[in-house]
C-alpha cells in the first residue's frame, strides 16, 4: 500500500505540473493588471484589447484558412498513401510519407526554405505555408488510416471481390465508409497540427504571410502581456474542441499518433 | 505490355499522387539541401543569400570548406554536444517523471484509465508557444516561485538566482513540452504486462523492490526506447525553447541552425550543419529501432 501512495503522490505531482502553467495563463487572461504577477480584479479587457487588435485577428484568420486549405489535401493525399501503404507492398512511399513525421521540424522547414527560394525561385508567403503544412501533415493521416485498416477484417473486401465489385465499387462501397472515422480524425489532427505548427511556418512563411503562432512568438519574444493570455485562452478552448471531436471519430487515433 | 492489369493501374493511381507530392517536397528538398551543404555561400542559385563575401571560385563547383570550418571551431562540436547533453537530461527527467504516472494508469482499474491517459494529453490541446508562454510567466521573477527560492537562498546568505533565461529553465521547458510523449508509449507497454508475472514473483519470495527491478522493468524497456526517441529527437532539434525560455548562453544545434538561416544567412553552412543533425538523428533513431527489437513487444 506505501507503494501505491508514491505512485499516487508522484503522478498527481506531474499531473499538476502539466496543468498548473496552463491555469496561471487562462486565470491571468481576465486579471485587470498589465503584469502577469498578481490577482488584482475580475475583467475582460484583454480580451477587448485583443478583438481590436487587426494584426492578431489577421494572423488568425490565415491561420484558419492555411489550416483549412492544407487539411483538405493534406487529407486527400494522406488516405491514398495509407490505403497504399496497407495494400501494396510498397518501400518507397511508407519511407518519403513518415521520415517527416519522425524528424526534427527544423529540417524540414530550412530544406524547404531552400527548395522554395533558390529552386523554385517563390516569393515565400501563403502559398510556400500552405505546401510545407501538406508535406509534414500527409503522413500523420496516412498513419491513421492505415491503423484504421490494420485493424480491419481482409475478407470483407474478398467478399465484395467475389460478389462482383469492380475496385472501384469496392472502395466506394466498402473501404471508404469503413476507414471514414480514420480518414475523419486524420483531418482533424491535420486541421489541429497546421493551425499550431511554429518551426515550419517560422521557415517558410517569410515576410509575405503572418500566422497566429508566428505572431504569438513574436509578442512573447518582446514582452509578456495580457493580451497573450487571451488569445491562449481562445486558442486552448478551440484545440481542446478539436481534440473531442477526433477522439469521438477515432479513439485510438490519437494514440496512434503520438 | 499489351494491356495493363487493372491491379497494376490501381496500385499507380493510389500509391502515385502522394508518392510524386513527397518525392517533390520532401525527397527533393532534402537531397538539395545535401548540394547546398557542399556549395560556397551566395553561389548557390543565383539568389545569393549572402551579402559580400566574394569568395575566390563563386559560382562553381563545390567544396568540403563547410564541414571543415565545422571541424576546424571546437564552438561548433561543443554545441552539439551541448544538445545532446540537454537533450540527455530531458529524456531522463521525462522517464522519471513519466514511469510512475505510466505504472499508475496501467494499473488502475480499467474503467479509469481512458480518462487519465485523456489528462496526460489534454494540455496538448494548447499551442506549444503557449505552453512555453506558460513556463515564462510561473518562472518569471515575481512568481512565487522565484520568490520562494531566492527568499530561501537570502536566509543561507546566497546571491538570488533567476529561475527564467537559465539552462535550467530550458530543460524545465522541454520536459514540460514533451512529457506526454514518454507517459503513452510506457503505458501502452506496461498496460500489456501480464500480472501473473508479478503474482509468480510475489509467491517465489521476491520482495516489492525485486519484482519491479526484476520483473516490470526490464519488460518495460522497449517503452522506454520508443519513449525516449520521441523525445530526444525533437529536443535536439529545438530553438523556440532556448529562444525563449534560455540565457544569451543557452545556444543549441536547432539555435545555430536558424541563426545561419535567418540571421547570418549563410546557408551553405546551415545546410551542412542541418546535415550533421540529420546524421546525428539517424544514428539515434536506428540504435533506438536496434533496442527496441531486442524484446519486440515494444509500445508504439
Amino acid at each position: 500500500m506505501r507503494r501505491s501512495a508514491v505512485l499516487w503522490s508522484v503522478s498527481l505531482a506531474v499531473y499538476a505540473f502539466l496543468y498548473l502553467p496552463l491555469v496561471v495563463v487562462v486565470v491571468y487572461s481576465f486579471n485587470d493588471s498589465r503584469l502577469n504577477a498578481e490577482w488584482v480584479g475580475f475583467t475582460l479587457h484583454w480580451y477587448r484589447v485583443l478583438f481590436s487588435d487587426d494584426e492578431m485577428l489577421g494572423a488568425g484568420a490565415n491561420s484558419l484558412l492555411i489550416a483549412f486549405v492544407s487539411a483538405t489535401f493534406a487529407t486527400l493525399l494522406g488516405t491514398m498513401a495509407g490505403i497504399a501503404m496497407h495494400r501494396f507492398r510498397l518501400r518507397a512511399l511508407p519511407l518519403l510519407v513518415i521520415t517527416p513525421v519522425a524528424m526534427p521540424e527544423i529540417l524540414l522547414g530550412v530544406s524547404l526554405l531552400i527548395f522554395f527560394v533558390q529552386v523554385l525561385n517563390f516569393t515565400l508567403g501563403l502559398f510556400s505555408v500552405l505546401i510545407a503544412h501538406i508535406t509534414f501533415c500527409v503522413g500523420f493521416v496516412a498513419i491513421v488510416v492505415r491503423a484504421r485498416l490494420a485493424g480491419m477484417d481482409e475478407s470483407i473486401f474478398e467478399a465484395a471481390r467475389d460478389l462482383g465489385a469492380t475496385p472501384w465499387q469496392t472502395f466506394r462501397r466498402v473501404t471508404f465508409p469503413l476507414i471514414l472515422p480514420g480518414v475523419i480524425a486524420g483531418a482533424l489532427m491535420a486541421f489541429t497540427l497546421s493551425i499550431d505548427d511554429f518551426v515550419i511556418t517560422f521557415f517558410t512563411a517569410g515576410v509575405g504571410v503572418h500566422t497566429l503562432p508566428l505572431q504569438i512568438y513574436s509578442m512573447i519574444k518582446i514582452a509578456v502581456t495580457p493580451e497573450v493570455n487571451a488569445v491562449s485562452t481562445l486558442l486552448m478552448t478551440l484545440t481542446l474542441g478539436l481534440i473531442i471531436l477526433a477522439s469521438r471519430f477515432a479513439p485510438d487515433a490519437l494514440k496512434g499518433a503520438a | 505490355m499489351s494491356k495493363l492489369a487493372p491491379a497494376t493501374i490501381t496500385r499507380w493511381v493510389v500509391s502515385g499522387p502522394p508518392t510524386l507530392f513527397m518525392l517533390l517536397f520532401f525527397l527533393a528538398p532534402s537531397l538539395i539541401m545535401v548540394l547546398a551543404s557542399f556549395r560556397y555561400p551566395g553561389a548557390f542559385g543565383g539568389l545569393a543569400p549572402v551579402f559580400g563575401g566574394g569568395r575566390p571560385g563563386e559560382d562553381t563547383g563545390l567544396t568540403l570548406e563547410n564541414y571543415q570550418f565545422f571541424f576546424s571551431d571546437l564552438l561548433y562540436t561543443e554545441i552539439f554536444l551541448k544538445s545532446l547533453l540537454i537533450a540527455l537530461i530531458s529524456t531522463l527527467a521525462c522517464i522519471l517523471m513519466a514511469y510512475p504516472l505510466a505504472l499508475l494508469i496501467a494499473r488502475s482499474p480499467k474503467r479509469h484509465r481512458d480518462l487519465m491517459v485523456l489528462l496526460v494529453i489534454l494540455p496538448f490541446a494548447s499551442n506549444f508557444l503557449i505552453r512555453v508562454y506558460a513556463l515564462m510567466i510561473l518562472l518569471g521573477p515575481q512568481q512565487a516561485l522565484a520568490s520562494t527560492i531566492n527568499g530561501v537562498l537570502a536566509a543561507f546568505g546566497c546571491a538570488p538566482v533567476s529561475l527564467l533565461f537559465s539552462t535550467f529553465a530550458v530543460v524545465v521547458g522541454m520536459v514540460y513540452v514533451h512529457l506526454p510523449f514518454m507517459v503513452l508509449p510506457l503505458y501502452t507497454n506496461l498496460e500489456k504486462h501480464d500480472p501473473t508475472l508479478l503474482d509468480a514473483a510475489q509467491d517465489l519470495g521476491a520482495s516489492a523492490w525485486s519484482r519491479f527491478w526484476r520483473v516490470t522493468f526490464p519488460l518495460s524497456l522497449p517503452g522506454i526506447f520508443s519513449g525516449s526517441a520521441l523525445v530526444f529527437i525533437p529536443v535536439l532539434g529545438m530553438f523556440a525553447i532556448p529562444d525563449l525560455l534560455g540565457g544569451t548562453r543557452d545556444i543549441l544545434i536547432g539555435n545555430l541552425i536558424k541563426d545561419q538561416f535567418l540571421g547570418t544567412r549563410d546557408w551553405p553552412f546551415g545546410s551542412m550543419l542541418s546535415i550533421m543533425l540529420t546524421v546525428v538523428v539517424l544514428a539515434l533513431a536506428g540504435l533506438a529501432a536496434r533496442l527496441g527489437q531486442r524484446k519486440r513487444d515494444g509500445g508504439n
